[in-house]
């Protein structure tokens, strides 16, 4: 009886993620009175068990084969899966994040049981858990009930922080077991085949400062204003799904739920209507100025400043005040 | 050898500035709203009509829900798809497991009929309820490989025709290279394109397509919806800096007060 924790690392990197669902599972196995186990897969994330122990997990399973060299979804859920009935786990827990939620999907289809992706909130019930999860990227919340012999979920991305348990010691007792699962060339197919290219440096989801264009801008020429802030402030360029698809800018730079998730210090909304697909990705945003011809626009109303005239006045004539500025 | 793909779509709500639900809080208020198809999977037909062109072929549309769905099928059509094909549902929500179960049988049903589908394209996650698994557990039932969040996509070609895809997700730096045997099974993120919009002749055409429709019959899941809610939404009061270019002082000023004038 356990909470086992999938622990997500890159070639013997440890992922953020996994040190937020330590942090998830903790108090859910407190909960349910069983010990925290964690798994991490391939024999290069071995160094990690230490680091796992300082976020929480009691016991360490390294799961080691030859074929698990490196990523693939089959082969990590099925290593996840053997271990988990070893271990008879109640539960098996992981982020939400591309992995997470990917290896979860392949463990529940492989033992025929239901996966609840994105979880907010999880109470563990006698019968049926009762559990929240996000829906439409995190504008919506939906209350189910989960029924199954072992309970497969992911929790939402960053919606528990990172914090290890013992902050400044690294006293806790590790506990390291070797566990070899039993896998046959079948899992390899899904298995990462290589590397390549290099993402455009695409920095918007940890800019200190984006200015963000929608279909008010009305053209990629119109784009130009917002690369001049945006090159003044040290910024990034963003963009809606509008201006994504008029071809005026590339996806990267889209902000939204089927784009990146901003959070930078000041995000600059021009000509952007606020629609609650954009608005889940700017929200993080410590404050938001709107800049929209339309005073009641959603972005206008929800942001914590804003100027009710046309963007292409406004921005060039910030620009130029932040030049005035410098160079006096 | 004609190549095969299909796409699974899903019919969802388009909501604008704000989500309203039904007075029970079992699903979103539709009342005033138009629907859509899910961004991941409109670029995974865009995706499959450039493959189906560029190779030669034919794409085929699935979908499962309410008879309305039929709308997301011709539009679907209007870019490029051939064959429609509705698994009909009372418009009820379907749970991860009971969608995915009646997707795999009526996959199989294509199958018998015609040739297997080299490709099958899903959406990395459908845009309301976001399960992440649909496509996973379709992949499972047809012991095929499938790989998630791909952004681009390349046949490679033996002999006789496909033999194998070439598929990349993207990372932090950079893209994670993936090579699976057809027929496969990937989930497609937007931006690994830009959906072409319809032409009025396409419009026409798309009209004219029969859509293959049948009851859907699976049972239900472990997963069970109780009630959708609206998280607390944070109230800010908006201060208005100014009604025109004048206000750009203000700005400035704002921006300096936020610490991100001097850098
Ligand atoms: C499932 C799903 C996922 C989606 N994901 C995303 C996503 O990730 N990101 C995203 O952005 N959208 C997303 N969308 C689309 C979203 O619903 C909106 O359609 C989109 O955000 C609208 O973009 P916009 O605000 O630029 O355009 P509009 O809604 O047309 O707004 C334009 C705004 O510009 C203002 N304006 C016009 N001219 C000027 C001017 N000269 N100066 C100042 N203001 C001006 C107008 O008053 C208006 O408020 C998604 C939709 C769906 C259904
Ligand atoms: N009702 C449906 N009909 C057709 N395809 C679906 C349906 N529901 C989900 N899908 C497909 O499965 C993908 C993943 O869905 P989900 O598991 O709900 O996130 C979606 O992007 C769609 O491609």
């Amino acid at each position: 009886m356990t909470v086992l924790v999938l622990l997500e690392h890159d070639r013997g990197e440890l992922a953020e993620a996994a040190r937020q669902a330590l942090n998830a599972a903790r108090p859910l196995a407190e909960e349910l009175g069983v010990p925290v186990h964690g798994v991490l897969v391939g024999e290069d994330a071995a160094p990690l068990a230490q680091t796992a122990a300082d976020f929480g997990a009691e016991v360490v399973h390294v799961a080691t084969h030859e074929l698990l060299s490196d990523y693939g979804p089959d082969a990590w859920a099925e290593t996840t899966r053997q271990l988990g009935d070893a271990l008879d786990a109640d539960v098996v827990l992981s982020v939400g994040s591309d992995r997470g939620n990917e290896v979860m999907a392949h463990l529940a289809a492989r033992s025929g049981l239901p996966f609840v992706a994105n979880c907010s909130r999880i109470a563990p019930n006698l019968g049926p858990w009762s559990i929240t999860r996000i829906q439409w990227g995190g504008s919506l919340l939906e209350d189910v009930t989960l029924a199954a012999p072992r309970k497969i979920v992911t929790i939402a991305h960053h919606a528990a922080a990172a914090t290890p348990v013992h902050p400044d010691c690294r006293a806790v007792d590790l506990r390291l077991e070797r566990f070899e699962p039993e896998l046959d060339e079948s899992v390899a197919v899904t298995m990462i085949r290589g590397r390549d290219g290099q993402r455009r440096g695409s920095t918007l989801s940890t800019a200190p400062v984006v200015i963000g264009g929608g279909r008010g801008v009305g053209s990629a020429d119109g784009f130009s204003v917002l690369e001049e802030l945006a090159e003044l402030l040290q910024g990034r360029v963003g963009c809606s799904r509008a201006a994504t698809n008029n071809g005026w800018r590339p996806h990267s730079d889209q902000v939204g739920q089927t784009g990146t998730r901003i959070s930078p210090d000041v995000y600059i909304a021009a000509g952007i209507s606020g629609a609650i697909q954009h608005w889940v990705g700017a929200m993080a945003a410590k404050k938001i100025v709107a800049i929209n011809t339309d005073p009641d626009a959603n972005m206008v109303a929800k942001a914590d400043y804003a100027v009710i005239a046309d963007l292409h006045e406004v921005l060039p004539a910030i620009s130029e005040e932040i030049r005035r500025r410098r160079d006096a | 050898m004609a190549l095969r793909i299909l796409c699974c779509v899903k019919r969802v709500p388009s909501p604008g500035s704000r989500i309203n639900l039904t007075d029970d809080g079992t699903a979103v208020d539709a009342t005033h709203l138009g629907f859509t198809t899910s961004p991941h999977e409109e670029c995974a037909v865009e995706e499959a009509v450039v493959l189906a062109e560029h190779e030669g072929g034919t794409v085929t549309v699935l979908t499962l829900g309410p008879p309305e769905s039929v709308e997301q099928l011709r539009y679907a059509a209007s870019v490029g798809a051939d064959e429609l094909v509705l698994v009909a549902t009372d418009g009820a929500p379907w749970d991860p497991q009971r969608t995915a179960a009646a997707l795999a049988e009526a996959i199989k049903r294509l199958e018998t009929d015609q040739e297997t589908f080299d490709l099958i394209l899903f959406g990395n996650e459908s845009a309301d309820s976001g399960g992440f698994q649909v496509g996973v557990r379709v992949a499972n039932a047809l012991q095929r490989p499938m790989v998630n969040g791909i952004k681009r996509i390349e046949l490679n070609f033996d002999g006789d025709g496909p033999g194998s895809v070439s598929a990349r997700r993207a990372v932090d730096d950079g893209f994670e290279v993936y090579e699976l045997p057809l027929p496969a099974i990937l989930g497609v993120k937007e931006g690994i394109n830009l959906p072409r919009y319809p032409t009025m002749r396409g419009r026409l055409a798309s009209k004219k397509l029969e859509i293959s429709s049948w009851e859907g019959e699976a049972a239900p899941g472990g997963q069970a919806l109780v009630r959708l809610r609206r998280p607390v939404e944070q109230t800010s009061t908006t201060t208005i800096l100014g009604n025109s270019a004048a206000a750009a002082p203000a700005v400035v000023d704002l921006l300096e007060e936020l610490g991100v004038f001097d850098r």
